[in-house]
């Protein structure tokens, strides 16, 4: 691992932030696509993007906007499905160092996207302000660069790319959960549980009616709750 | 009208993520919370992983080979791009296969 010195630089946070910035690019293109296809101006869909910089809160979002939905909707909508973001700032402040002043954290919150926050959290150590201006930089372009390309391209792209496309997040996922869970039977569990957890709600009449948003949220409390029971961990975030 | 459409998305996304950062400056003493926290993003990604991830492409089977792909090279300890991308290929390629075989 680098030293404090190293890694906690504007510049690592650049490198740290290129693969999820690419990632993006693919989804946010995908989101592009979509957002014109529904009938929205490209440049409406960058803005969106800009503003927003959340997967599954614009994906909902411009259904919400097409469907004419009233606005009390679409801010209790953005709330359950973007709530988990409130669990990923709250455990981002315990690695913060002294660098974080009230300012930087209203500027720097904007930027705690999942992948954003699980890279952060991976660090073995407590991150500075210009790290995470780094990290967050690439992303927020690529972000906004994919929803203009996949926007300006619209339908161009054939079905089998944009199909192929669609799981690279996820195959990002893995590779951010699966190497810490190698080294950590607890960690293993916590993932094992949440993924069986959120399997039952997903697939059980009646419980499938719940938002994503909701999922994710009684699975992360649930899991990582038994985890904390179960698998106290003494050495964090020192 | 879609300005306001768009100003409550953002505004209501802000502050789920300012709020608890703002808020909480401290660092946590309780054990049971900085377990808590420690696993909360492990927890968060894989729920939102699967099942999410076997419906992602156009076909199950090719979501299948994508996943298993995906989990090989993460459990290599390859980079997120390596993944991301790797399994992006083996979905597109599982997919002409099945055309191929008209499934």
């Amino acid at each position: 691992m680098d030293t404090d010195n190293i890694s906690n630089s504007f510049i690592s946070g650049i490198k740290d932030g290129i693969p999820i910035g690419l990632g993006y690019l693919s989804v946010s293109f995908t989101f592009g696509i979509m957002a014109v296809n529904s009938g929205l101006p490209v440049w409406i869909a960058v803005l969106i993007s800009m503003t927003n910089l959340t997967s599954a809160g614009q994906f909902a979002g411009i259904s919400l906007i097409n469907a004419g939905a009233p606005y009390i909707e679409m801010a209790l909508a953005q709330l359950v499905i973007n709530l988990r973001y409130s669990l990923m700032s709250l455990s981002l402040t315990q690695k913060t160092d002294k660098s974080f002043s009230t300012l930087h954290r209203l500027i720097l919150s904007f930027g705690i996207t999942d992948e954003v926050f699980a890279v952060a959290s991976g660090k073995p150590h407590d991150i500075d302000t210009k790290y995470m201006y780094g990290l967050i930089t690439v992303p927020y372009w690529g972000w906004a660069m994919g929803t203009l390309l996949g926007a300006a391209a619209g339908s161009i792209l054939p079905e089998s790319v944009s199909s192929a496309m669609n799981i690279a997040i996820y195959g990002m996922f893995l590779a951010i959960i699966i190497p810490p869970a190698k080294k950590s039977r607890s960690v293993l569990c916590v993932i094992i549980l949440s993924v069986t957890i959120s399997f039952i709600l997903h697939y059980t009449p009646y419980l499938n009616r719940l938002s994503e948003g909701f999922v994710i949220i009684i699975c992360a409390l649930a899991a990582s709750g038994l985890g904390a029971l179960f698998f106290p961990v003494k050495e964090v975030a020192e | 009208m879609i300005f306001i459409h768009i100003l409550i998305m953002a505004t209501v996304t802000y502050m789920v993520r300012m709020l608890p950062m703002v808020i909480f400056k401290k660092k946590i003493e309780s054990d049971f919370i900085k377990s808590f926290l420690y696993y909360v993003p492990y927890a968060v990604l894989g729920s939102m992983t699967f099942p999410a991830i076997l419906t992602a492409t156009s076909s199950t089977y090719s979501a299948i080979a994508g996943t298993i792909v995906a989990v090989l090279l993460a459990f290599m300890e390859k980079s997120l791009l390596t993944v991301a991308l790797s399994s992006c290929l083996v979905v597109y390629i599982t997919e002409w296969i099945l055309r191929l075989l008209n499934l």
